[in-house]
């Protein structure tokens, strides 16, 4: 009887309990149903859907065609606010890309060319030199030329022009409601849960109204790439306004500053290092959006991998692939050494212009004298198509060559891994009925975080179900669960023993630094040609991007525990076995929770994005969505993402703060 | 030694938590049952001190005591609950946001404790900053920059930024920038305390040799005794948001009003505190007398001279009239600390 109590009151009988009636519950579901005749067990009531989408869809067909906003209709306001973006877009991309024309159509007469390859390629030079050194120079100098020799400058061009507008008009945005959300508490409590819910809808889901409201092209891509990119830079902005030290703030009101001159003369430039990590991000993610974009238009290098996809054309998916992953690492280590750059020293206004900004001048001298040389001699314009190398035919070869040889051996290890693990979890999942995933789901969350958490969890459960999305939604947490914990599996372990290893830390923080830096979309190329399309492909790319949080969280959690702990331990004898697991992990386990939850908001967004490799969950929905612009089905099926990245979310959290406490009460 | 009377408060409550307003409505004042019942924090509680013109004012108390809280009520970063103050006269709780930013750039200077310095600003530029919010041409101000650097003795480090300084090389920093504007009031916010020992008493000296030449009206922070003592005129003494006792250093160590203010005077090297005038006892029936000595004079410096003779002697004031007389048994007591014979 004792023993029966106890077990009862064991904190894992709960855990048990619940897996073993879900267990039971998805294993008999299909005879049950038969058995009954009830097939409301397996399928949400159709009777009882909300037509979510439907409305949805109705809405922003009205919207675009009748919403009238008293002195303007709606659609005036989008082709307002495309103009806005599409005529600097328009001169930088001639600037960069395209020449400067007059005339329309095949009446145009160029006026001016482009920016010559050896003119941006110094004015690279000398932000990298004047960001740091003669080394980031050479690596941004020499990335650069390796788009012109590769033959990717064009595209790369279009690429960065929308890099260049995005970014400016992203970070001003952001930093434009972070100083609102810091001025109005009342403001902040509106727009955070808002941000919340725009970082976790899949991109996809806002692909699709944008490309609704905007039609297909440039402009579309560029705003769904700021509506993705801004976020991040309001949270950032918010968070560095708030932690300037209130000394700083005080002494800023003491000498008497105006409430303009507190936020532009003390606040912003105090905040200006963590700022600057943001306007890192903002490009980073500008590069990956703009990239996905190109399915609404957005040209460039996304448009030539996403084509060659399209293809199966190897060589040219991987090329372009290649010059998006060496963009992308250049831009990143560029701004990064812009973010730690110490101020300048201050040089006497008497020096005269050219001593006090060589930099400026000499780029200003080049890039005219490349202008006036580029009329005369077109090698100096644009890069001699002559001598571009390609890779396009090496890279084919190479995927041949390893499919004859290794076919086998790839398809042994992808039905190992299908039979093994994909298929039995994607069985358990999918046999779940809706019914009890709610409840489940409730169950779970209230015995981690309380009843509200519980409540939410259940029905935002319900929404999913509601919205007839139940079974692509359990794909989704099947693929995603089986991916996270491959990602963690690998990662953790790799995080420890660079956690303890300073020389192993170096080489996995690089590693991780380059995973991190890669568009999403790269990921796929490799996977799809090793192991075509499917749930193995879409799982090793979504391992792949999961990867670096688990890494990361791993390694600092064990690097910051604090030494008299571990000294302690070893002076009560410990084996080093027993350090860690005694240890170690548990003061690491908030930080490792953290990490888990990174993991899987990555592996959620990246989810969707295999969708182009051929799964068949929710981000596939978004994805036909987008295709035949069907706006209501989109946003749902986004919604549905977002709820599931919400309630991990929560949970995760509420589980990390409990560990936290019980590792802060030791 | 009557001062003209530069800044008051009376009766400031500054109170956290959610019902703070509630508390003090009309007339009542909440007791410490109130306070936790209501799960409201007591920062400042019913403080009320009046500051002299020229005065070195230092409020002390352990940490959490709400000095902090108190100098910035008095200067208005916060709001006081309750309460009022008054800065040459003028209410400085009914002052618009206007006036109050006009008043801060000419009469009030502040130091912080962590110095507060702009970290994207030179040296230069961050002490004529206050100058430059004012919109005073460039040449004027860093001038009149360069003249405060030259008095904190940072001359050649103009074109540094903060953190290619030390700790006490950034404090100078916030010193020269908080008199940059010839303030009339000067804060200092436990100015010293983030600095190693040796530096702290170097930069006390610098301070008092500062005061000297510039004569301001003075409101120091610390949670040092020893620092209250070596540079107060006036000390009040904190405890839990209420102030326990104002009074002189001398008083403090002679006449403690509570345990708690006994407590911290334990420690202190009386002899080099307390002066011969309050330590003399008015009867002069020695009849012969060793000799006569200052009555300001601090034990410590007569001590040698008293106990060296074998009479006791006579204590003047400063216009030369006796006061009392000092006997080498009085001395020792203070030398042992014996406060009762
Ligand atoms: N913004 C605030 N919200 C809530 N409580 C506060 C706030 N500011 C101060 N307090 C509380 O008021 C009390 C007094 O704080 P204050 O900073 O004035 O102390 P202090 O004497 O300056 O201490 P220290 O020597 O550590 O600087 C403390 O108990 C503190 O927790
Ligand atoms: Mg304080």
């Amino acid at each position: 009887m004792n023993a029966l109590t106890r077990f009862f009151r064991a904190p894992w009988t709960f855990w048990i309990a619940l897996l073993l009636i879900t267990w039971a519950l998805s294993t008999w579901s299909f005879p049950l149903y038969k058995a009954l005749d009830a097939r409301w067990i397996i399928r949400f009531p159709a009777q009882l859907q909300v037509p979510l989408d439907v409305w949805l869809t109705a809405f922003f067909k009205w919207l675009q065609n009748d919403a009238d906003l008293f002195l303007f209709t709606f659609r005036d306001l989008t082709r307002f606010l495309s103009s806005l973006i599409e005529w600097p877009y328009d001169q930088v991309r001639a600037l960069m890309a395209d020449g400067f024309e007059s005339g329309q159509g095949s009446n145009a007469v160029e006026i001016a060319p482009p920016l010559s390859w050896i003119a941006v390629i110094f004015i690279l030079i000398a932000l990298g030199r004047y960001a740091r050194d003669w080394w980031l120079a050479a690596l941004v100098g020499g990335c650069f030329v390796y788009l012109a020799v590769f033959g990717q400058w064009d595209s790369a061009m279009v690429t960065l022009s929308s890099v260049i507008i995005a970014v400016p008009i992203g970070v001003a945005l952001g930093l434009g409601i972070g100083i609102l959300t810091y001025r109005s508490l009342w403001f902040d409590r509106l727009i955070r849960p808002l941000l919340d819910l725009m970082q976790t809808v899949p991109v996809f889901a806002y692909l699709v109204p944008v490309l609704v409201l905007f039609g297909f092209g440039p402009v579309a891509a560029l705003i769904a790439t700021l509506i993705y990119a801004t976020p991040p830079m309001v949270r950032i902005a918010s968070l560095a306004l708030k932690s300037v030290p209130t000394e700083v703030v005080e002494a800023g009101r003491i000498v008497g500053c105006t409430e303009r001159q507190m936020m532009w003369r003390v606040l912003v430039p105090s905040a200006m290092p963590t700022l600057m990590v943001g306007v890192n991000q903002v490009i980073m993610l500008t590069l990956n959006m703009v990239i996905i974009a190109s399915m609404i238009g957005a040209g460039g290098l996304g448009f030539d991998v996403l084509s060659a996809l399209r293809r199966l054309d190897i060589g040219g998916g991987i090329e372009a692939g290649v010059a998006i992953v060496v963009m992308a690492i250049a831009l990143d280590r560029l701004s990064q050494a812009f973010v730690r750059r110490p101020p300048s020293a201050i040089l006497p206004a008497d020096l005269g212009t050219l001593r006090r900004h060589p930099w400026l001048v000499t780029t200003l001298v080049v890039v005219v004298v490349t202008y006036l040389l580029g009329l005369f001699l077109p090698a100096v314009q644009s890069y001699p198509a002559a001598l571009t190398l390609t890779t396009g035919t090496f890279w084919s070869d190479a995927m041949e060559w390893i499919n004859i040889n290794y076919f086998d051996t790839f398809e042994a290890v992808k039905s190992f891994f299908l039979t093994v693990l994909l298929l039995p979890v994607k069985r358990f999942f999918s046999g779940i009925p809706w019914a009890w995933g709610i409840i489940a789901m409730g169950l779970a969350a209230w015995r981690v975080g309380g009843w509200r958490l519980g409540l939410m969890a259940a029905l935002m459960t319900t929404f999913i179900a509601a919205s007839g999305f139940w079974a692509k939604a359990m794909i989704t947490i099947y693929l995603c669960g089986v991916s996270v914990l491959i990602a963690y599996a690998i990662g953790v372990p790799l995080g420890i023993w660079a956690g303890q290893n300073t020389r192993v830390n170096s080489v996995v923080g690089a590693i991780m630094d380059t995973l991190q830096t890669l568009p999403s979309f790269v990921y796929l190329i490799p996977v799809v040609m090793l192991f075509r399309v499917g749930d193995f492909s879409a799982m090793i790319a979504i391992v792949l991007y999961a990867l670096a949080p688990a890494v990361r969280y791993a390694a600092h959690g064990i690097r910051s525990i604090d030494p008299q702990m571990i000294e302690a331990g070893l002076v009560s004898g410990c084996t080093p076995r027993q350090l860690l697991w005694r240890v170690k992990l548990p003061l690491a386990a908030p930080s490792l929770l953290l990490g888990l939850n990174q993991t899987i908001m990555l592996a959620l967004s990246m989810l969707v994005i295999t969708a182009l490799v051929g799964t068949r969950d929710l981000g596939q929905e978004v994805y036909i969505a987008l295709t035949k612009a069907d706006t209501g089905h989109g946003i749902v099926a986004g919604l549905c993402v977002a709820f599931i990245a919400i309630i991990a979310d929560r949970i995760l959290t509420a589980l990390s703060k409990s560990s936290k406490q019980r590792v802060e009460a030791a | 030694m009557q001062r003209k009377v530069k800044l008051t408060c009376q009766n400031v409550w500054k109170l956290y938590g959610a019902h703070a307003d509630g508390l003090l409505k009309g007339d009542t004042q909440p007791n410490d049952a109130d306070l936790q019942r209501t799960n409201t924090i007591g920062a400042v509680r019913d403080a009320s001190l009046e500051i002299g013109e020229g005065e070195i004012y230092v409020i002390m108390g352990l940490s959490g005591s709400g000095k902090s809280t108190l100098v910035r009520c008095l200067s208005r970063l916060i709001e006081p609950t309750a309460g009022k103050i008054t800065f040459d006269g003028e209410d400085l709780l009914a002052m618009s946001p206007k006036q109050l930013i006009d008043l801060r750039r000419t009469k009030i200077g502040m130091v912080f404790q962590h110095f507060a310095l702009l970290p994207h600003l030179t040296v230069l530029q961050n002490v004529s900053f206050p100058l430059d919010i004012q919109g005073v041409d460039r040449v004027t101000r860093e001038t009149r920059a360069m003249e405060m650097i030259t008095t904190v003795g940072l001359e050649g480090r103009e074109n540094y930024f903060p953190n290619q300084l030390s700790g006490g090389q950034q404090q100078r920093v916030g010193i020269a920038r908080s008199l940059v504007g010839d303030p009339e009031i000067w804060f200092l916010d436990e100015p010293f305390s983030a600095l190693d020992p040796l530096i702290r008493r170097e930069m006390q000296d610098e301070f008092l040799r500062l005061q000297s030449l510039l004569k301001k009206t003075i409101v120091f922070i610390t949670h040092d005794f020893d620092e209250a003592i070596r540079l107060a005129d006036r000390i009040a003494v904190m405890k839990d948001g209420r102030i326990e006792q104002i009074a002189t250093p001398e008083q403090l160590i002679l006449h403690p009003a509570s345990d708690y203010v006994a407590e911290f005077t334990q420690h202190i090297a009386r002899e080099k505190v307390l002066s011969l005038r309050s330590i003399a006892t008015p009867d002069m029936t020695a009849g012969e007398f060793a000799g006569d000595l200052s009555g300001s004079l601090k034990v410590a410096e007569a001590a040698d001279v008293i106990e060296g003779a074998n009479a006791p002697f006579r204590v003047l004031d400063e216009d030369g009239t006796p006061i009392g007389q000092v006997t080498s048994e009085i001395v020792i007591d203070v030398l042992i600390g014996r406060t009762h014979r």
